[in-house]
C-alpha cells in the first residue's frame, strides 16, 4: 500500500455512526434506550465505549450488527456507515454479506454464544464451510488451527470436545477465534473479561491486541472498567442515558476529563498503586429511560449544573480537534481539571 | 483456650495491629466437598478440596481483605465462618470460643454477633417480603435485640443509617436500585448490632459510581459502630482502598497475607505478584512501561491439586523442590528478623520481593 493510499483510506472511518435513535416499547412506556449515539472507528484502532448498566452501550452495537431484539426494539433515525455505505438502507442481501464477513461481535457470555450440543471443532469448522464453502477436511483443520492460535492447548485432541467441557477463559478464547475465523475487518467486543478473573482477563486481553495488530482490524470495546480502557484503548466515548457524553483521546480524557460526570466516574474508582482517603461519589442515580430529565440528563446529579441545565439540552460541543463535550460549561470542568 | 493462644502466636501475625486482641483466630481450617457416584448407593470417589488448611487473625475494628480467583475457596470461607457449613477439620475461635464445636444456644449466641452481607443484591433479598420484614426478620430469631412494639422504629433507624428513606419500610425488594438493595442487606447485616460482618462480594454487582456510595457507606459504618470486616472481592483495587490487611488464597490455601502495603508494594509471592501485575491500572500514560506477568495455564482442579506448591504448575520461578514440599506459611528466613515490609507471611520456597504495582 502506497502512504497515500493508506492516508485515503484512513480518511473514511471503518465504521461511522452517526445520530442512532433506538427505542424499546415497553410496559411503562417507550425506553428511549440509544438517543443520537455518533462515533467512528478507523482500521487498526481500538475505540472503547465507556459507561454504567443500562446507558445503552450493548443497544448501539446491537443495532450495528442488525441483531437487535425487534420488536420490542425499534430503530428511530441515524446511519450506521460502513466503509462510507449505509447498514441500515442497503438492500438485504449485502448487508447480509458485510455483517457476515466484515463486522463480527464477542459477547461478555461465551457458554450461551456457543452451540452446547455442537463440539467446539465442528463450530468453527462450519464457518469456513459456510462461508468459504471449504471441504469438511479442509475446514477441520483449519479450525485446528484457528485453535491453537488462540492457545488452546491440545487443540487437535479437544476440537471434538463440547463448550462446557473449557474452562471459562478458554471459551472466551475460543468465542474470540470464531469471531476472527474469516479475517473481518471490525470486531466489536462487548465486555469480553467482564466475567473473567483478572489473571485470565490478563491472557485474553493480550491476545485480542496481538490479534487486532496482526489482521490491523478495528475493535469497538464495550466495558465499564476505567482501568482495561487505559491499558488498551486509542480512543473513548462516555455513555450516559443512551448519549455519548464526551469522546477523546484516552491520554487527554484521564488527563483532564471535559465532562462532570467523567470527572464523577474517574473520581470514583479506587487506585491500586496508593491508598486514597474517601472516595468521591457521584449522588443519585441514573434516570430512568422512560422519563429522562429535561435539559441535561445528568443534571440532578451533577455538582455544576445551573438553571440552563435544566433548560437546554448540551449538543456535543466541540472541544479540541477530534474531542468533545455535552457539557455547557465543558471550559470550565477542562479548566478545574487542568 | 491454651491451646488457642499458643497456636496463635505460631501464626505469629507480622504487622497485625498494635497489641490488640484477635476477635476471630482461624486454625487449620478445612473443608472437603465429597466427590460421589452412584445413584442408590452413593460411593465417595473423591473430595473437591476447597478448603485446605487456612489460619489467619482478625482483629477488633480491622477490615482484613481476602483475594483470589474464582473458585479458591474464598466464600467457602465465609460459610465455614457462618457455621453455614460444617467444617471437615480446624478451629474457629470467637473471643476463645471454638464455634465449629458449639451448637443449641450457644451456637446462637455467637451467630448474633458474625453476620453476613451478601455479592448479589437482587437474588438474596426475598422479593415478597417487604423491606422492613427483610431487615427486622433476624429479630424473629434474636427477640431479645428488639421487643416486638420496638421493631418498626429499629428498622426505621437501621434504614436511616444506611442512607435509606425510613419511610421505605413498606417497599418490597424490586422497587429498589441495585445499590439501594445492596444497602437493605447492609442494614439487615446491622440489625443485630454484630461485631463481625463477613461481606462476601458486596459491591462486584454494583456500577463504579454507586459501588463508591456503598464502600463510603461501609468505612462510615464501621468506625461508627467498631465493626470487624472479613471483606471478600476479587477486586484487588477496592480490597486495597478498604482494608487494613490482606490474605491472597491460592486453591484452597492462603498465598500470602500482611498489611496493606506488605502485599501491594512488597509481595514476595510470585502468585501475588501476578495477580497484582494483571490489573489494569487507570493510567494511559502507564501502560508502556508496566511489567505484566501473564500467567499460562488454568487454574487446577480442587479435587485433584497439584503436589507440594499448588501453584507451581503455573509458576515461573518453580523448581523440583515446589513438586515435593509444600511451602509453609511464613516469614521468609530471607527477610526474617529485619526491619522490612518484606517481613510477612508467604507461602513460597523462594519468596522474594518484586514491586509489580506502579514499580518506577
Ligand atoms: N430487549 C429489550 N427489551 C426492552 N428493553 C431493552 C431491551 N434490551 C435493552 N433494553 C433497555 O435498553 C437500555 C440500554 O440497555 P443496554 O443493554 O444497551 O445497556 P448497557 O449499557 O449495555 O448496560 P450493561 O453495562 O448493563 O450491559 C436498558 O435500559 C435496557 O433495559
Ligand atoms: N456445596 C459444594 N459442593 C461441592 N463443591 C463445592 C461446594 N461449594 C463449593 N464447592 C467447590 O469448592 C471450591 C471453592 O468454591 P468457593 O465458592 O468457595 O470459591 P470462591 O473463591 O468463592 O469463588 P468465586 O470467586 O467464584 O465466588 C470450588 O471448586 C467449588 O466448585
Ligand atoms: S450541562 Fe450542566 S448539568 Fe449537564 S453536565 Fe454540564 S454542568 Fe452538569
Ligand atoms: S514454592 Fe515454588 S512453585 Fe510455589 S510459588 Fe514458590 S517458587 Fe513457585
Ligand atoms: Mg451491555
Ligand atoms: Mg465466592
Amino acid at each position: 500500500m502506497t502512504q497515500q493510499y493508506e492516508k485515503a483510506a484512513a480518511a473514511v472511518p471503518l465504521l461511522d455512526v452517526r445520530d442512532l435513535h433506538v427505542e424499546f416499547r415497553t410496559r411503562d412506556g417507550v425506553a428511549k434506550a440509544v438517543n443520537g449515539v455518533s462515533y467512528s472507528v478507523r482500521a487498526g484502532e481500538t475505540l472503547a465505549v465507556l459507561g454504567e448498566s443500562g446507558s445503552g452501550k450493548s443497544v448501539t452495537a446491537q443495532a450495528v450488527m442488525g441483531i437487535l431484539d425487534s420488536p420490542p426494539g425499534r430503530i428511530t433515525g441515524g446511519e450506521v456507515l460502513f466503509r462510507g455505505q449505509d447498514l441500515l438502507t442497503m438492500g438485504a442481501e449485502a448487508r447480509r454479506r458485510i455483517r457476515g464477513a466484515k463486522l463480527s461481535m464477542i459477547f461478555q457470555d461465551a457458554l450461551s454464544a456457543l452451540n452446547p450440543v455442537m463440539s467446539v471443532g465442528a463450530q468453527l469448522g462450519e464457518m469456513f464451510s459456510v462461508h468459504d464453502g471449504m471441504t469438511r477436511k479442509d475446514s477441520r483443520d483449519k479450525a485446528v488451527q484457528l485453535m491453537e492460535r488462540v492457545r488452546i492447548p491440545a487443540a487437535a485432541e479437544r476440537a471434538g470436545d463440547y463448550p462446557h467441557q473449557f474452562s471459562g477463559g478458554m471459551r472466551q478464547r475460543i468465542m474470540i477465534a470464531m469471531a476472527l475465523a474469516l479475517e473481518p475487518d471490525l470486531v466489536i467486543a462487548d465486555e469480553p473479561t467482564t466475567a473473567l478473573d483478572v489473571t485470565v482477563q490478563a491472557q485474553i486481553m493480550d491476545l485480542l491486541a496481538e490479534l487486532q495488530r496482526e489482521y490491523n482490524m478495528g475493535l469497538i470495546l464495550i466495558t465499564h472498567d476505567l482501568g482495561v480502557v487505559a491499558d488498551v484503548a486509542d480512543r473513548i466515548a462516555v455513555m450516559y442515558a443512551g448519549r455519548i457524553v464526551e469522546t477523546a483521546s484516552v491520554h487527554e480524557l484521564y488527563a483532564a476529563p471535559a465532562h462532570p460526570y467523567t470527572v464523577g466516574l474517574l473520581g470514583s474508582i479506587p487506585r491500586l498503586d496508593h491508598k486514597g482517603k474517601e472516595l468521591y461519589a457521584i449522588k443519585g442515580l441514573p434516570p430512568s429511560l422512560t422519563d429522562i430529565p429535561a435539559g441535561c440528563p445528568f443534571n440532578p446529579r451533577c455538582p455544576r449544573a445551573q438553571a440552563i441545565c435544566r433548560t437546554d439540552r448540551p449538543p456535543l460541543f466541540d472541544v479540541a480537534p477530534g474531542r468533545a463535550s455535552a457539557c455547557h460549561f465543558w471550559k470550565e470542568t477542562l479548566d478545574d481539571a487542568g | 483456650m491454651a491451646d488457642a493462644t499458643k497456636q496463635a502466636e505460631q501464626a505469629g501475625q507480622a504487622g497485625a495491629p498494635g497489641q490488640r486482641e484477635p476477635i476471630l483466630q482461624v486454625r487449620n481450617l478445612v473443608k472437603h466437598f465429597p466427590l460421589t457416584q452412584g445413584l442408590l448407593f452413593k460411593k465417595q470417589v473423591g473430595a473437591v478440596k476447597a478448603v485446605d488448611g487456612i489460619s489467619f487473625d482478625l482483629y477488633q475494628g480491622e477490615t482484613l481483605g481476602i483475594v483470589g480467583e474464582s473458585g479458591c475457596g474464598k466464600s467457602t470461607v465465609a460459610k465455614l465462618l457462618m457455621t453455614l457449613e460444617t467444617a471437615t477439620s480446624g478451629e474457629v475461635f470467637y473471643k476463645g470460643q471454638d464455634i465449629t464445636k458449639l451448637s443449641g444456644r450457644a451456637l446462637k449466641a455467637v451467630r448474633r454477633n458474625i453476620q453476613m452481607v451478601f455479592q448479589d443484591p437482587y437474588t438474596s433479598l426475598n422479593p415478597r417480603m417487604t423491606v422492613g420484614d427483610i431487615i427486622g426478620e433476624p429479630f424473629e430469631i434474636h427477640p431479645e435485640v428488639a421487643p416486638k412494639g420496638d421493631r418498626r422504629k429499629r428498622v426505621q433507624e437501621l434504614l436511616d443509617v444506611v442512607g435509606l428513606n425510613p419511610e421505605y419500610v413498606n417497599r418490597y425488594p424490586h422497587q429498589f436500585s441495585g445499590g439501594q438493595r445492596q444497602r437493605i442487606g447492609i442494614a439487615r447485616g446491622l440489625a443485630l448490632n454484630p461485631e463481625i460482618i463477613i461481606c462476601d462480594e458486596p459491591v462486584s454487582a454494583l456500577d463504579v459510581s454507586v459501588q463508591a456510595q456503598v464502600i463510603n457507606l461501609m468505612e462510615r459504618l464501621q468506625d461508627e459502630f467498631n465493626l470487624s470486616y472479613l471483606f471478600i472481592a476479587h477486586d484487588l483495587s477496592i480490597v486495597r482502598h478498604i482494608s487494613d490487611r490482606v490474605g491472597v488464597m491460592y486453591l484452597g490455601k492462603m498465598a500470602e497475607i500482611g498489611t496493606d502495603t506488605q502485599i501491594y508494594d512488597y509481595p514476595t509471592h510470585p502468585y501475588t505478584q501476578a495477580l497484582l501485575s494483571a490489573v489494569p491500572v487507570p493510567d494511559p500514560e502507564a501502560r508502556e512501561g508496566r511489567e505484566r506477568i501473564i500467567l499460562t495455564g488454568d487454574v487446577p482442579s480442587p479435587a485433584n491439586p497439584p503436589s507440594g506448591c499448588r501453584f507451581r504448575t503455573r509458576c515461573w520461578k518453580a523448581e523440583d523442590k515446589c513438586a515435593e514440599e509444600m511451602p509453609l506459611l511464613a516469614v521468609p528466613s530471607l527477610y526474617e528478623g529485619e526491619d522490612t515490609p518484606a517481613a510477612h507471611e508467604s507461602a513460597c520456597h523462594f519468596a522474594e520481593v518484586k514491586q509489580v504495582v506502579g514499580a518506577a
